[in-house]
């Protein structure tokens, strides 16, 4: 008997509200959660009294109770909260997939509800005046925002591979001229060139306005069922073929830093598990949904998962290598976390499902099998999807 | 007086060691009270004996740069007023894997105004310096560079 859950269960529907990082949504998270996860059930064609199984972000400003009452859902047999935020949503699936594959429930929910457009949510502007978490580390010295730790990363890191700012370039560059393909992105029809990248402000040298995401308000949703029951559903099934977690040894959560092994980052501790559990390798692989919090999680984020040695991925980028139509490997092709929205990488898992349904607006030829990742630099999640 | 800043609760037991080095004017590092080995950020047990008996060790305050950022707004209002200034994370001289974070200052009156972002260099030389806000003490750097 296997000990994995290797296409035993499928994502057979998706759901999202927009997604609009400038002016924000009028709705609140728990309408537009209702609104994402109802449009994911009728994609999936189940009735919502079916759904017994909840798996949601521990951040969810209303949890599985209103969820449930609001959209009448029926007898719930499992739920799940899984935490660190930009961490968490692969996790989600990985959890609703494992409680179907179990027995634990027959047709489960995942979603993320976000409003961050308006500036005055940033959590690091609310921070707690006394700290009695490992913030305290870092808060009074100066590094404020989430920007500032991962800009200290890319420093070390750029100073140990002499990777350069055009290199850095890449990501959010390829990233954008996939979103002026996809008419639901933010940064739709808003273009960018390597000298506006070079020319911007500072946030947190060495990282620019344009390394960093865009907070936005919306939501989104996916329905997972068991592979035999999607059979009989209407949408093709996009198959959870594997599915880690990752929390490295001796991590400190975005302040790696202190760590022994800095840049030896979660995303090497979920590869392990998640390629030991898949058919594909990382050659395999027909294009990937990477977390993009900050563009240098992209080239971390391809040495962890093996897609090339540690310090190779920024050379990984170049000549359009992430790019939808001549990569190496096509990322983040309705423009991730950097040019569609930052919705804590859910938006990724719905690209991955877009692709191998052949339904991406950078639709790659034939996809046939996508690794979707969570977050870098906080404890992690990741799946390989396939149809 | 309130400045906006945001410090260090110091009524941890685990923690404050570091904080009461900071207001005597040394930097301590946590030590296992059983094997020995040092460790950052203070944590209640030691990762590599699994004891929970802690000391302090006051190390010298000399170390290297290991990398360093330049923060700009938008940040808080009392960050903004100092800003763009440079955050140093220090690897220290006595184990390059012990590393404290610290804003990097310089001239007469140890000022982030007093460093030049442009001539900072991860592997510079630091040693560090103690500021007063409100009513903790906080480990900043500086070196030859910025006297
Ligand atoms: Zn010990």
């Amino acid at each position: 008997m296997t000990r994995s859950i290797r296409d035993q269960t499928a994502i057979v529907g998706i759901g999202q509200t927009p997604l609009v990082s400038k002016g924000g949504l009028p709705e609140d998270e728990l309408t537009l959660a209702c609104l994402a996860i109802s449009a994911a059930i009728d994609d999936a064609g189940v009735s919502p009294a079916e759904v017994d199984g909840l798996a949601l972000f521990d951040m969810e400003a209303k949890r599985e109770v209103e969820v449930a009452r609001n959209l009448g859902l029926g007898d719930i047999t499992f739920f799940a909260e899984v935490g660190y935020g930009g961490g968490a949503a692969c996790g989600t699936v990985g959890h609703a997939a494992m409680a179907v594959a179990a027995g634990q429930c027959d047709v489960a929910v995942a979603w993320r509800a976000r409003k961050r457009a308006d500036k005055r949510t940033r959590v690091w502007s609310q921070s707690p005046k006394r700290l009695d978490d490992p913030d305290q580390w870092t808060r009074p010295a100066g590094l404020l925002r989430p920007v500032d730790e991962i800009a200290m990363l890319t420093r070390r890191y750029m100073h140990e591979y002499g990777v350069t700012r055009e290199q850095l370039a890449n990501v959010p560059l390829a990233f954008r001229r996939h979103a002026n393909r996809n008419p639901k992105a933010a940064m739709y029809g808003r273009e960018l060139d390597l000298e506006t990248y070079l020319s911007a402000r500072w946030i947190s040298e060495p990282l620019c306005l344009y390394d960093n995401c865009l907070e936005s308000d919306g939501a989104l949703a996916v329905v997972v069922t068991s592979a035999e029951r999607a059979r009989d559903l209407p949408r093709k099934p996009v198959y959870v073929h594997a599915y880690a977690q990752g929390l490295p040894r001796q991590h400190q959560t975005m302040s790696s830093f202190f760590c022994e092994d800095p840049l030896r980052g979660p995303s090497h501790a979920a590869a392990r598990r998640l390629w030991a559990n898949s058919d594909f390798a990382p050659k395999d692989i027909s294009c990937a949904q990477i977390y993009d919090a900050f563009s240098p999680l992209i080239p971390l984020s391809l040495e962890g998962y093996g897609f090339c040695e540690r310090g190779e991925g920024a050379a990984f980028t170049e000549d359009g290598g992430l790019e939808w139509d001549r990569g190496r490997l096509p990322v983040n092709t309705s423009g991730g976390s950097l040019s569609e929205a930052y919705v804590h990488g859910f938006n990724h898992v719905l690209e991955a499902v877009r692709q191998l349904r052949g339904e991406s607006t950078c639709q790659v030829p034939n996809a046939s099998s996508c690794l979707v990742t969570s977050g870098e630099c906080v404890p992690t999640s990741a799946l390989v999807l396939r149809s | 007086m309130e400045t906006g800043w945001i410090l260090p609760d110091l009524s941890s037991e685990v923690t404050r060691g570091f904080w009461d080095g900071c207001a005597a004017g040394e930097l301590r590092i946590q030590t296992c009270g059983s094997c020995g080995a040092m460790r950052m950020p203070p944590r209640p047990m030691c990762p590599a004996c699994r004891s929970v008996a802690r000391d302090w060790k006051t190390v010298s305050g000399e170390g290297r740069i290991w990398s360093f950022v330049v923060a700009h707004p938008p940040l808080l209002p009392a960050y903004a007023e100092i800003a763009p200034y440079p955050v140093v994370t220090v690897a220290l001289a006595e184990d390059p894997t012990i590393r404290i974070v610290g804003g990097l200052v310089g001239g007469p009156n140890l000022t982030a105004d007093g460093v030049d972002p442009a001539t900072i260099e991860i592997g510079d030389p630091v040693r560090v310096v103690f500021a007063q806000i409100e009513d903790v003490t906080v480990p900043r750097w500086t070196g030859p560079k910025w006297a």
